[in-house]
């Protein structure tokens, strides 16, 4: 199993590695036991994602997806940044390893996860966007249901 | 602190690599090289041939086998070739198991053996066989009256592994040898890693079977050996020809078998010696990274463990991370996290030994070898703090602990007899 240059610069120089702060909002996703965590702390202004920080407690892949996600919602708005799948920053990373594919997702449910909260404080939480929330309610690590089928 | 992270990379890249992988494989010596090479030139003969060419090719071939044989304190029929230690592995529990099943289907064995044996274990249960997994203590340590509990009147065979790939513990075999002659169950050894490393002599230590490889003790993959006590009858793993006295069909490898038995002779020439300088070198970097980094422990057994095997864990971070890191400083090492596997879960052996898996994902090993000198310990106890204290200040655990938010599981003085209860319960 090998790298992309793109998810070893990532990972060797991570972007926006850190915390906010006076973050607007911030969700934490993972689990130790799982060997992964992301803590996503978002600045957000008239609702566009100012400036966004990470901290993560993972392999390679979850610090560069960690990374790689940060720079693809800052000077997005909080829709647009919702936008953003866990496919999008595995693309923007040049792919991963199948087996890495649930990095992504926690990716992905970071700023999902602080997103949520910036919409719930903010009361700003319609049925639209309810939905787009949905990949919280999924077990990255529930082997059968996201990545299954990628297990060899 | 003074030396950078970024400074270290630029000067690794001026310095050779260091090989911190030993229990992974190690690099032909330029002895064994020597012997491939001449056999393949000069020996191509199929030994099964009957012409000149095929007798000199079995000469040889016969000449390896005394000579592993004699080293072992064995006899040159107990000593067979097969392709890996996996296939070994594979012979020795497969064959017993389809050889007796007609007085028992129960067979024993630990929850830290090598995939090569467990999942040997799992296909048998898959057939009807039953298995004991056995636990371990904190250290890794099989405890020999366990064993003699665990046997039961349909137990046809006990596997232990010598000495634990991960961790380095090393198990009383000779004990549990003994238990199982008492109670005439069958007793084998998964003996890879301690072959060239350790004395081992399969008739003293109570064995029936004893599985090898030549790869770990720098002769290439692609050879390995069972030795299999006179007399005992298994089921074949390989059908075909009348090759290895009609017990493994398939032209033998004649020139890795030549290369297994050369560097098997190297190894034995130095063995007490090399072993005492590699356990120094070992307890030098135990030590040193203890020291140098918080929250740091040993896994595996302080004494009783190989001398080329260190085994930490780094608490607050995952290992994968660790490898890279190492990687981009020079060095190439192991870990037994899940992001090192295909799978999601964290080394067996670490679970197995009772570690939360919050820490067995932060796990480093490191196995030296012949060619591992003091600068190469001196140079890693430089750099290991730089890529631990990185790693941890992106860890949002550590950041928690930090702010007091989260208690440690390993103290900051760290150490080689630590012991884990408890987990961060989040």
């Amino acid at each position: 199993m090998e790298y992309s240059e793109k998810v070893l610069d990532h990972f060797m120089h991570p972007r926006n590695m850190g915390e906010i702060s006076d973050a607007t909002a911030s969700g934490t996703v993972g689990n130790p036991i799982c060997g992964d965590i992301m803590k996503m702390d978002l600045k957000i202004e008239n609702n566009i994602i100012i400036d966004a920080k990470f901290k993560t407690f993972g392999c390679g892949s979850a610090i560069a997806t960690s990374s790689m996600a940060t720079e693809l919602i800052i000077g997005k708005t909080t829709d647009e940044a919702l936008d953003i799948t866990n496919r999008a920053v595995a693309e923007a990373l040049d792919g991963l390893p199948k087996v890495k594919m649930h990095c992504s997702v926690l990716a992905e449910q970071a700023v999902k996860k602080a997103l949520e909260a910036y919409y719930l404080e903010n009361d700003m939480m319609t049925p639209e966007r309810q939905e787009r929330f949905s990949i919280l309610g999924k077990d990255e690590h529930s082997h059968t249901d996201l990545h299954g089928e990628e297990k060899s | 602190m003074d030396i950078s992270f970024e400074q270290r990379m630029q000067e690794a890249a001026q310095l050779p690599r260091i090989y911190f992988d030993h229990a992974a494989t190690t690099a032909p010596r330029p002895e064994v090289i020597q012997v491939v090479m001449s056999v393949l030139q000069d020996f191509y003969g199929n030994p099964s041939s009957f012409y000149k060419e095929g007798h000199k090719a079995a000469r040889i071939l016969e000449e390896s086998r005394a000579l592993i044989a004699n080293g072992l304190h064995v006899l040159p029929e107990e000593i067979f070739f097969t392709s890996c230690g996996t296939e070994a592995d594979n012979w020795a529990i497969k064959g017993v198991a389809h050889a007796r099943q007609g007085k028992g289907r129960h067979l024993i064995t630990s929850k830290i053996e090598h995939h090569a044996v467990l999942h040997t274990m799992e296909a048998l249960e898959k057939e009807g066989f039953e298995v004991t997994y056995l636990d371990v203590d904190e250290t890794g340590l099989v405890d020999p009256e366990a064993v003699r509990q665990a046997i039961r009147p349909d137990t046809i065979l006990v596997s232990i592994i010598m000495a634990n790939n991960e961790i380095g513990t090393i198990q009383p075999i000779q004990e549990i040898g003994q238990v199982c002659d008492d109670a005439h169950v069958l007793f084998h050894s998964d003996a890879v890693q301690a072959l060239g490393a350790v004395p081992v002599h399969p008739h003293d230590l109570k064995c029936d079977l004893m599985s090898f490889s030549g790869h770990k003790l720098y002769a290439p993959k692609g050879i390995g050996v069972l030795y299999k006590r006179k007399g005992l009858r298994i089921e074949r793993l390989m059908d075909g020809g009348a090759q290895e006295r009609r017990q493994r069909g398939g032209t033998e490898n004649v020139a890795y078998a030549a290369a297994l038995s050369k560097a098997f002779q190297l190894a034995l020439e130095t063995l007490d010696e090399e072993a005492q300088r590699q356990t120094r070198l070992r307890d030098r970097l135990i030590k040193g990274v203890i020291e140098r980094v918080p929250h740091t422990k040993l896994n595996g057994h302080s004494v009783r463990r190989l001398p080329n095997n260190a085994n930490f864990s780094f608490e607050f971070i995952e290992g994968e991370s660790i490898l890279l890191l190492l990687d981009t400083l020079g060095y190439a090492c192991s870990s037994g996290s899940a992001c090192t596997s295909a799978s999601l879960d964290p080394s067996h052996v670490l679970l197995g030994i009772g570690m939360p898996a919050e820490i067995a994902h932060g796990s480093l090993r490191l196995s030296i070898g012949r060619e591992t000198m003091d600068q190469d310990i001196d140079r890693f106890l430089v750099d290991i703090p730089l890529v631990i204290h990185r790693l941890r200040e992106m860890s949002p655990l550590y950041d928690d602990y930090v702010k007091g938010k989260l208690s440690c599981l390993i103290p900051p003085e760290g150490g080689i007899d630590v012991k884990i209860t408890g987990s961060y319960g989040l």
